[in-house]
């Protein structure tokens, strides 16, 4: 009787939990197709508020606001250029998820690749080195070379008369 | 010697950067709109609804767009500067009422005082997007020729008010109708 009743507090506790993740309905445009299009546009906006979030992904006030205005611009034909270029205007550059290529900028996208190119000269550097390094240890000198064979002469005979 | 200077050199550099990243505010985007001309809207005013309002209205005046709403709190703690400021009669204040139920605007400035010269309703946040507007409060100062000057981000503080804002708009009355005054002039606004 006891487990039974554990039983239907446990159902009931589940059915409760399935109904907090129920998710809020999101405005959605009659056309799935414009819709899709307004999503990859604002995939690529930072939304203002919530910095790290899209405004595809982001709930604020704002970034439904600014989705709302995307998906009128999508509507009157406007392409995703324009709409960059109109977000840009109002909140510069850094609603772009991609910056723009200018001069500004051109630290930014070339950064990455100086650092592989400093990072690949200073390792065939070093690699350089040590293979010399190591070509050095194996090149001796005819007098090193002579005072090899008479220590190996000697140690051979030590053995010899053991 | 070299291969304990070269990591000492780059971990100064590295941290360098990360102290002076401690500074910065991140929330404080650059805006694109100093020095560019003040974006066109035209509202009704909050008190009087048949009376409509355009910026196009303080060309050759020096005017300050305080954006605000009775729902943020941030702007509460900024109304009383606004009301001392009004008082010293010193500069108009415009407030845009920002998505922003009229009837709550009117009770909120009625409990906290108005130190707007008029407060214009966008209720649907239109011309706060026009603006950029991203974080209320945030005020702008726009010039004789009906260009923003600089904008404050988040609630204005008396010292931004004292060392930027005030001097900034001094300069800018004193300036000829056709005079470009930019905030990197006034050295508390840089």
């Amino acid at each position: 009787m006891n487990a039974l009743r554990v039983f239907v507090v446990m159902v009931g506790m589940l059915a409760l939990v399935s109904l907090a993740s129920a998710k809020e309905a999101v405005p959605l445009a009659d056309d799935p197709e414009l819709e899709k299009q307004v999503n990859e546009i604002t995939a690529e906006l930072r939304c203002l508020v919530c910095q790290n979030q899209t405004i595809a992904d982001s709930h604020a006030d704002l970034a439904i606001d600014l989705k709302n205005q995307v998906r009128e611009m999508v509507k009157s034909g406007k392409t995703q250029k324009e709409i960059n270029d109109y977000m840009v205007q109002r909140y510069g550059d850094f609603v772009l998820y991609r910056p723009a290529m200018k001069p500004s900028t051109m630290l930014l996208w070339a950064g990455p690749f100086i650092l592989l190119v400093i990072g690949l000269t200073v390792l065939v550097i070093n690699l350089r080195k040590r293979r010399a390094l190591v070509k050095d240890e194996g090149d001796l000198s005819t007098d090193e070379q002579q005072r090899l064979k008479t220590l190996l002469a000697e140690q051979r005979a030590e053995e010899e008369k053991s | 010697m070299l291969r304990y200077i070269v990591p000492l050199v780059v971990f100064l550099g590295v941290a360098g950067f990360l102290l002076k990243g401690l500074d910065l505010n991140p929330r404080e985007v650059p805006s694109p709109f100093i020095d560019k001309p003040a974006p066109d809207f035209t509202l009704q005013k909050l008190l009087t609804p048949e009376v409509q309002f355009s910026n196009k209205d303080m060309l050759g005046k020096v005017w300050l767009l305080n954006v605000f709403a009775s729902w943020c709190v941030a702007c509460r703690s900024e109304h009383p500067l606004l009301v001392q400021l009004s008082r010293a009669n010193l500069v108009p204040i415009y407030g845009l009422n920002y998505k922003d139920a009229p009837s709550d605007a009117k009770n909120w400035l009625q409990q906290l005082g108005n130190p707007y010269t008029a407060s214009l309703i966008d209720y649907d946040g239109k011309v706060g997007i026009d603006y950029g507007v991203y974080g209320v409060p945030e005020t702008f100062v726009i010039d004789k020729q009906g260009v923003i000057r600089h904008k404050v981000i988040g609630p204005v503080t008396p010292a931004a008010l004292d060392n930027c804002v005030l001097p900034l708009v001094k300069k800018l009355q004193e300036a000829a109708p056709q005079q470009v005054i930019k905030r990197t002039e006034v050295e508390g606004c840089v």
